[in-house]
């Protein structure tokens, strides 16, 4: 996630003496202070207990006790630490390498989570609770995400995804209670996913409108669809349109004994599985097959793509439908698994998260899926300060993922760079 | 979405930058006077630029403002099948459809027309309040017509503010606040309100301008980003001291002073001076967009940037102030919020108004004056929307699905002049390869950039 791998290597070539942008260094020396001073010499004096295993599971760990000012201090100077290594290696004309924001992410959440819950009412707080939870969020999100990292990476912005899940989400509860079965419910949201989908590709690709109207437009047109359904079939008729029930939950036998994370990640619904199934597909076949090369080339260079034969616009099309499909998904698992039943605007601006996610994980499907994840846990840990009762507004947690996504289109991850063609009609000739 | 302007120019083959430059013209060309704004519409031209040699009659038939009333007209009759669709009695007679077909149709008739009879009585004209309605319409388009306007302004510099919600949030809050704590003489008060307000929208567009002009950040994410920031900046606010009405836990603020608020223009009904700053503000962003350097240079910007800064235009410079600009137009809308039609704080300030008035800009089609009687429209479907559901139990989501379908209509003109076969000949199969390119080209340029 460093901004130096985004400088385009001919811009810095033809500069005589190219040093690499001084705004990692920077940002997480800053970063860096900042934890020192308010988690470390201004935090509280509690001692922040992290229980790891429940009081059921067979392997019982004990908790992490970190006194919240030591831990705050020791945490800052690491962190410290690393900004300056960062800075190092800038006077040394070098790039700070891939991993160190991220480790540098890592750390100052933790640090962050520390002085939370040091200075709570009721300084404990269950780390596996926590990041079950965060996954269990994070699922729709990573499904939104990798419905826009196929329609960006084809050359089609999609600011659609909330009405995807809006779709998928009613569709699932709908069809789910008509045939009985959550899983024609599954089926029938990623058909929804893709109409909606379809209708972006049709006024983008076929009409040139341009694609960002088009996608506000289409999440009016769900939110505006689904609530008036809601409103005259489902309200007056729950018992017939919305009780889908809900997917089962399979726990893989042998995974989901692992202590601590086998629960966690390997005891969930189809679509939980669905979800580590679509990120591998996506991310193998965008990088890895012959299918992936020409979607990266349509969306960097539809005009090349042409000459070599592929047919820009119906890459662009199916694509397109696709992304939508996989939205879809996500939206069911609102109404299937998250609860179980369908209420008005339930995505409640998800989809904008996930494309939140799609843009700090750049455009890559390991990328949003881990942004999907961490905002995913940002979501989670919001509801669980409200419980310990803790000095930082809940509602500034609730901010948190889109204001890390504002310093990741400005700042810290340089000029995150999209697809060339991403947002601009093809057409032949 | 493309990266910033700067981005773009590396990469460039020379044949792509001649090609930008000649779409340009094409654009600066139709932007000269009041014609085509360069954002949506010039999709629209895609048929009929360069070929002017039909009648009169088919430029009326084939034009824009006529595809916009049929598109109104389609979107009204898809929302009425909606309605019609769900309705108990057109569902009964469907059942013996065969046997007494006019059944059927007088229960899809009445099932359609009630629930706009309602919308039409709630929104202009009623046999019990007379013309009362109308003020109510106009009451509600305030806002809309305050918030279209900034995200028109966007459009027609090429940028596209999605944030007008979060614009519109921020400026009630601190107009609110000045409101309430402040107590001011007349005049003096509501002046600072409404100061107060502007210059938070303002500032609140500036950011994104900034990160635009200065890093590069796509437009797009940031405003729908600070759109939430703003919102749980809000709920925040609304949990303090400072901001909660003194002894009520719920998030309500206490009422504005009386000095604060906007003077009722029409005794009996809840239109006031809002609405005059609305047509004032239309007319001064129509003058600045036509008749001014500053103007000139927005437009430049937005049919090219490449073009404008090659003639001088300072783009970064440009970009911060279209956004300040939009920020502070969207931010009357606020004020109009708090100290006209509402006069308390809520979260639900804002309500749709900044999302609305994205589809209030393009049906206007980024002209002032189109986006002012786009505000009165679909000010009159939000107005018209509470009586419907009073009275016949649609729910006032229809009105969302109306208003997509009329954006969605007129967004891509060759959908709704197919749907009524106006293309009187064939030749248009043979000329889209080549009129199209240029629509294509214009649409990227004078889209977000």
């Amino acid at each position: 996630m460093s901004a130096t791998t985004t400088v385009p290597r001919s811009g810095s070539t033809a500069l005589p003496a190219f040093r690499p942008s001084l705004k990692v260094p920077v940002s997480l020396g800053v970063l860096a202070l900042i934890a020192l001073v308010f988690f470390g010499f201004l935090g509280s004096d509690k001692t922040a207990e992290m229980k790891i295993s429940d009081a059921g599971d067979a392997v019982a760990v004990p908790a992490l006790m970190i006194p919240g000012q030591v831990g705050g201090i020791v945490l800052g100077i690491l962190l410290l630490a690393m900004a300056a290594y960062s800075i190092y290696r800038w006077t040394q004309g070098e790039k700070s390498p891939k991993w160190l924001p991220i480790a540098f992410a890592v750390v100052f959440v933790f640090a962050l989570l520390v002085w939370i819950v040091a200075g709570a009412r009721q300084p404990s707080i269950s780390l596996a609770g926590l990041v079950a939870g965060s996954v269990t969020l994070a699922v729709p999100l990573v499904f939104g995400s990798l419905s826009g990292v196929l329609c960006e990476r084809v050359g089609v912005v999609n600011i659609a995804i909330e009405g995807q899940l809006l779709g998928g989400a009613f569709t699932a509860a709908l069809v789910a209670t008509m045939t009985g079965s959550p899983y024609i419910g599954l089926i029938a949201a990623a058909a929804a996913g893709a109409v909606v989908s379809m209708v972006l590709a049709v006024f983008s690709i076929k009409y040139l409108v341009n694609q960002i109207i088009v996608g506000v437009v289409l999440n009016v047109l769900v939110s505006g669809l689904t609530g008036f359904l809601y409103g005259t079939l489902m309200v007056p008729n729950k018992e017939q349109f919305n009780t889908p029930g809900r997917l089962d939950i399979l726990p893989i036998p042998l995974l989901s004994d692992i202590p601590i994370i086998g629960p966690i990640l390997f005891e969930q619904s189809i679509a939980g599985y669905l979800m580590y199934i679509a990120v591998a597909v996506v991310w193998f076949g965008l990088f890895k097959t012959r299918w992936g090369l020409r979607v990266r080339a349509v969306g960097e260079h539809p005009q090349a793509a042409d000459t070599l034969g592929i047919n820009v616009n119906a890459t662009r099309f199916w694509n397109v439908t696709l992304g939508g499909a996989i939205a879809g998904i996500g939206g069911a698992v609102f109404t299937l698994v998250t609860i179980d039943s369908f209420t008005k605007d339930i995505s409640g601006g998800r989809g904008f998260i996930a494309l939140a996610a799609l843009i700090f994980g750049r455009w890559n499907p390991i990328g949003a899926f881990l942004a999907s994840l961490l905002f995913g846990f940002a979501y989670n840990l919001q509801s669980i300060l409200g419980i310990i009762g803790t000095p930082v507004p809940s509602q500034f947690m609730a901010m948190l993922p889109y204001l890390v996504t504002i310093f990741a289109v400005a700042g810290l991850v340089g000029k995150s760079r999209p697809p060339a063609a991403s947002g601009i009609p093809y057409v032949k000739g | 979405m493309t990266s910033s302007s700067e981005g773009s120019t590396k990469d460039q083959t020379p044949e792509e930058s001649t090609a930008e430059v000649r779409a340009a013209d094409v654009a600066l060309d139709t932007a000269g006077g009041t014609l085509e704004p360069s954002i949506v519409p010039v999709s629209s031209q895609s048929g009929d630029t360069g070929h002017q040699q039909g009648s009169l009659m088919r430029r009326i038939v084939m034009g824009n403002g006529f595809v916009s009333v049929l598109a109104v007209i389609v979107a009204l009759f898809l929302g009425g099948l909606l309605i019609a669709s769900t309705d108990a009695q057109v569902a009964k007679t469907a059942g013996y459809l065969f046997a007494r077909p006019s059944d059927f149709l007088t229960a899809l008739w009445s099932a359609m027309t009630d629930s706009y009879v309602a919308l039409f009585q709630g929104s202009v004209f009623s046999p019990r309040e007379g013309f009362k309605p109308i003020l109510e319409t106009m009451t509600v388009a305030t806002p809309l017509i305050c918030a279209g306007l900034g995200v028109a302004l966007a459009f027609r510099a090429g940028l596209f503010n999605i944030g007008a919600q979060g614009q519109i949030i921020i400026s009630a809050t601190l107009a609110a606040y000045v409101g309430f704590t402040w107590h001011l003489p007349f005049g003096l008060h509501l002046l600072l309100v409404i100061i107060m307000g502007v210059l938070g929208g303002a500032a609140w567009g500036a950011i994104v301008g900034i990160l635009k002009a200065r890093t590069g950040a796509h437009e797009v994410i940031v405003t729908i980003m600070l759109n939430y920031v703003a919102l749980f900046l809000l709920d925040f606010l609304l949990n303090t001291s400072a901001f909660r009405r003194p002894g009520d836990n719920s998030p309500i603020s206490p009422r504005l002073d009386e000095s604060a608020t906007y003077p009722v223009l029409i005794p009996g009904s809840r239109l006031h001076l809002g609405f005059l700053v609305a047509i004032a503000l239309t007319y001064g962003v129509w003058w600045m967009l036509n008749r001014s350097t500053i103007g000139f240079e927005f437009r430049a910007v937005g049919a090219n940037p490449i073009a404008a800064r090659t003639a001088g235009v300072k783009v970064p410079r440009a970009t911060i102030l279209v956004m300040a600009l939009a920020g502070a137009l969207a931010a009357f809308g606020g004020v109009a919020q708090v100290a006209g039609t509402e006069k308390v704080l809520t979260g639900g300030v804002a309500a749709q108004i900044g999302f609305d008035s994205i589809t209030v800009a393009l049906l206007g089609r980024s002209t002032p004056w189109g986006t002012f009687f786009a505000g009165l429209l679909f000010g009159a479907f939000r107005a018209g929307a509470v009586q419907m559901q009073i009275q016949t139990g649609t729910p006032i989501d229809i009105v969302l699905v109306v208003q997509s379908l009329i954006v969605l209509f007129i967004a891509a003109p060759p959908l709704i002049r197919s749907i009524f076969r106006l293309e009187s000949k064939k030749k248009k199969k043979n000329k889209t390869p080549k009129a199209a390119p240029e629509a294509a080209l214009a649409n990227a340029t004078g889209g977000a950039k």
